[in-house]
């Protein structure tokens, strides 16, 4: 019972990140018709801008180090640490949580810029073409990123009041042993709330029936009128600023490298696909699906029956799912079908 | 008119003197090929310097991937190494290596160049690399690398090719074992040498009685490790509850990691280098493996390879586990501490262990040509053949002739739990005798192959 909670709540935490991902990428396909391969690098960057956040707070005044004797080496002390001392240090502590503030408007930008920049000349090119750009600039964020960052991975930790477990076998009754990260909890939540929030937005603001109409018939909103364009740039932005959110978040989980963001990316496109494509509430849906299918099986049990199972099992299920619906979940008639 | 003449002359005239010196130039090349051979005694080989006035050595280090970093610092020590052999610097461990054949001028009073690849992590584009570097650039040696996998292809590329290969950073049993070569030499020590020497240390600390759990990086390197440090731990009366592969690459671990909360181990080892180790002991952390309790004893977990690099990348994580390291740069001898100022004058902090056997390794080479008074392999692969010396920071250290793996004293050492300073993060335990870690040289059967190809 233990192992099967534990593994519940590690599908959902990973179904959250998957669901998050393929949210923000589906969103920008289905206004723009835009398949978008950055979407992963947007994940990345907004890792990384929990990184700055943390670098920025922890910009340190070089003492010398007088416990080094054999050539001239410096410590670090922030100057928050300096001038505040435990108030720094609390600040400090807090880097994630802070860079959230800082992340949203930055990946708005971000993603506004990509769209009038470069995706906005791509609209009536093939998907081939789309594919290929969108890479490209993945590829060009990622080196960037490598060259000011570096290589290996920056441990970015979480405040150190939820850097511990959470009793949550004592929570359910279920004994002492069973605890999950705190963090990891936190994240859970949050992923929660974020697609919460953008279906409340889609749905219950005039803007997002206008872009759920233009959705569905961009001409006919057009002549009604409207600047669907303008709307569906702003999407592509929310799109930006909910990978880029899920980034951050997930920096204390795993300490952010520039190629953080490839590794998610195909298995969000699986996601995606298996949701069907422009449908968020597939998106969310096969996200956790996926994420608890992938927890389930990597348990010892199940791969002492089918060796391996933990690294194919995602794909399988999609094999399956597009056998049986070729439009995925809930994949709309017509989508990438002309 | 006339203009125009003039012009299509001139062109002509260039064109022939472009070919004439064409000639011109590749020409002679034969002759002072031939002229080399018979200064070798008739001896001739790839990329023969003959009576040029500087060698070429071939600096294959990761510069993209995830050892990047370590790379980079590889990169550093080569930069040092070839200052200090050309004379330049202070000499860093020229002035502690015992026995000592080089002068400071270079070597066999050639000027040492260099040049560098990058092997991506990735076995072929290390191989391409290398032979870039071997056929276009001429180089001598090889050197570098922070992977068995890398280490392996690159070390059979150049047996084929008959250009000496001095192993990086490179721990699996196979790389002097199974897939040892004649051409190549290896200073960093093994996975296995890793659980002879970690194995009284656990029985201190954490008894006989304990029931381990591997998480194994799923190549030549992790599955060495894990056969060698099973070993090691089932002859203390440890149980193996289980032993899990992972893909290279991983980076969430949770579901790796979840299932040994309840599987009844009470010792997670970690068979995971790089990237790799960060992730998987920072998550392991996370879920509260470090607090727990279980069959009444307190949960371990084992790094069995450590690096300073990586103990950076996983902060507070790695505070108070233990592994071990080919060596680390608080040592106190005499070689390390010359190394260790050098590298610290010229960059601001101390060498990795990376840095450090890529450094000694560009010595050793440079030390046996000197030694055999000639850049011919063969002949240099003899100096190197059970070359003993001392000095370069691990104590008397000897090339084994049998298959090409030095036999040195190994660090133990542990998470330092209150570091002084930044780079203080791992304090050396036990530093574990040379004899306790020997093993027969057919052990991993090893068959070194032809000197000459």
């Amino acid at each position: 019972m233990d192992a099967i909670l534990i593994q519940i709540l590690n599908g959902l935490d990973k179904g959250g990140a998957y669901a998050l991902i393929a949210l923000g990428l589906t969103l920008a396909f289905g206004t723009l018709g835009i398949v978008n391969f950055a979407h992963g690098a947007l994940f990345m960057l907004g890792a990384f801008g929990a990184v700055s956040v943390q670098q920025l707070l922890t910009i340190s005044k070089r003492v010398k180090d007088e416990s080094i004797t054999f050539f001239d080496a410096y410590k670090e002390i922030p100057y928050l640490e300096i001038w505040w001392g435990d108030t720094g240090r609390m600040i400090i502590d807090y880097a994630v949580p802070i860079s959230i503030l800082f992340v949203i408007p930055f990946m708005l930008l971000i993603g506004v810029l990509m769209e009038r920049g470069l995706i906005k000349h791509f609209y009536k090119r093939t998907h081939a073409d789309q594919i290929l750009v969108t890479f490209g600039l993945a590829i060009v964020l990622q080196e960037l990123v490598k060259a000011y960052f570096g290589a290996n991975p920056i441990p970015t930790p979480a405040p150190a009041v939820v850097s511990g477990s959470a009793p949550v076998g004592a929570f359910f009754g279920l004994g002492e042993d069973l605890v999950y990260p705190w963090w990891r909890l936190i994240y859970l939540l949050a992923s929660g709330l974020i697609i919460f929030a953008v279906f409340a937005f889609l749905k219950f603001t005039t803007f997002g029936m206008v872009v759920r109409a233009g959705m569905a018939d961009r001409e006919t909103v057009g002549l009604l009128g409207i600047n669907v364009q303008r709307r569906f740039t702003i999407v592509f932005g929310l799109a930006a600023v909910v990978a880029g959110v899920a980034g951050a978040l997930y920096a204390p989980i795993l300490p952010p490298d520039y190629h953080m963001g490839m590794d998610f990316l195909v298995l969000s496109f699986v996601v995606v696909v298996v949701g069907g494509m422009g449908s968020l509430e597939g998106a969310v849906a096969a996200g956790f699906l996926l994420g608890i299918l992938q927890s389930f099986a990597s348990m010892n049990e199940v791969k002492s029956i089918i060796p391996g199972i933990d690294q194919i099992i995602i794909y399988l299920v999609a094999v399956v799912i597009l056998l049986v619906r070729p439009r995925g979940l809930m994949g709309r008639e017509g989508v990438m079908e002309d | 008119m006339t203009k125009k003449d003039t012009t299509n002359s001139g062109r002509r005239g260039f064109l022939k003197a472009t070919a004439a010196t064409g000639v011109a130039a590749s020409a002679p090349m034969f002759f002072i090929k031939d002229g080399h051979a018979a200064a070798h005694g008739g001896m001739n080989f790839r990329n023969n310097p003959g009576k040029a006035k500087s060698i070429k050595l071939g600096f294959n280090v990761p510069q993209t991937g995830a050892y990047a970093d370590e790379g980079a610092d590889e990169l550093r020590a080569f930069k040092l190494a070839v200052k200090h052999l050309n004379g330049e610097g202070d000499g860093g461990m020229l002035n502690t290596m015992k026995p000592l054949a080089l002068k400071g001028n270079g070597v066999l009073g050639k000027k040492v160049e260099y040049v560098t690849g990058d092997t991506q992590t990735k076995s072929d584009a290390a191989r391409a690399s290398a032979k870039r570097m071997i056929e276009k650039d001429g180089v001598l040696m090889i050197s570098g690398g922070s992977s068995s996998g890398v280490a392996i292809a690159v070390q059979g590329l150049c047996q084929e090719m008959g250009v000496i290969f001095m192993a990086g950073l490179t721990h699996s049993n196979d790389t002097t074992g199974k897939d040892c070569r004649r051409y190549g030499f290896r200073h960093f020590f093994n996975a296995y040498m890793s659980g002879r020497a970690l194995g009284p240390v656990l029985k201190k600390e954490y008894g006989t009685d304990r029931k381990a759990y591997h998480l194994t990086a799923d190549y030549t390197w992790g599955w060495t490790q894990e056969e060698s440090i099973k070993q090691t731990t089932e002859e203390l009366g440890w149980k193996t509850v289980k032993t899990v592969r992972t893909p290279v690459g991983a980076g969430d671990f949770s579901q790796y990691i979840t299932p040994v909360l309840n599987s009844g181990a009470d010792v997670l080892i970690l068979n995971h280098y790089g990237k790799d180790m960060i992730n998987s002991l920072t998550q392991a952390v996370q879920f509260g493996l470090k607090d727990k309790m279980v069959n009444g004893k307190q949960f371990e977990i084992i790094v069995p390879l450590f690096s300073r690099l990586m103990a950076q990348g996983a902060g507070d994580a790695i505070k108070g586990i233990l592994g071990t390291t080919n060596w680390n740069w608080q040592l106190k001898d005499a070689g390390s501490q010359a190394f260790v100022k050098s590298f610290g004058a010229e960059y601001g902090f101390p060498p990795s262990q990376a840095a450090h056997t890529c450094y000694v390794q560009t010595l050793l080479y440079a030390d046996a040509c000197q030694r055999a008074g000639t850049f011919y392999p063969p002949e240099v692969i003899k100096a190197l053949e059970g070359f003993n010396f001392d000095g370069m920071g691990n104590g008397p250290t000897e090339y084994r002739a049998e298959d090409h793996q030095c036999f040195k004293d190994v660090l133990v050492v542990r998470g330092n739990p209150n570091p002084t300073s930044q780079f203080d993060l791992l304090q050396v335990e036990q530093i574990v005798p040379r004899k306790q870690v020997e093993y027969p040289p057919t052990q991993f059967g090893c068959k070194l192959g032809p000197y000459k190809v």
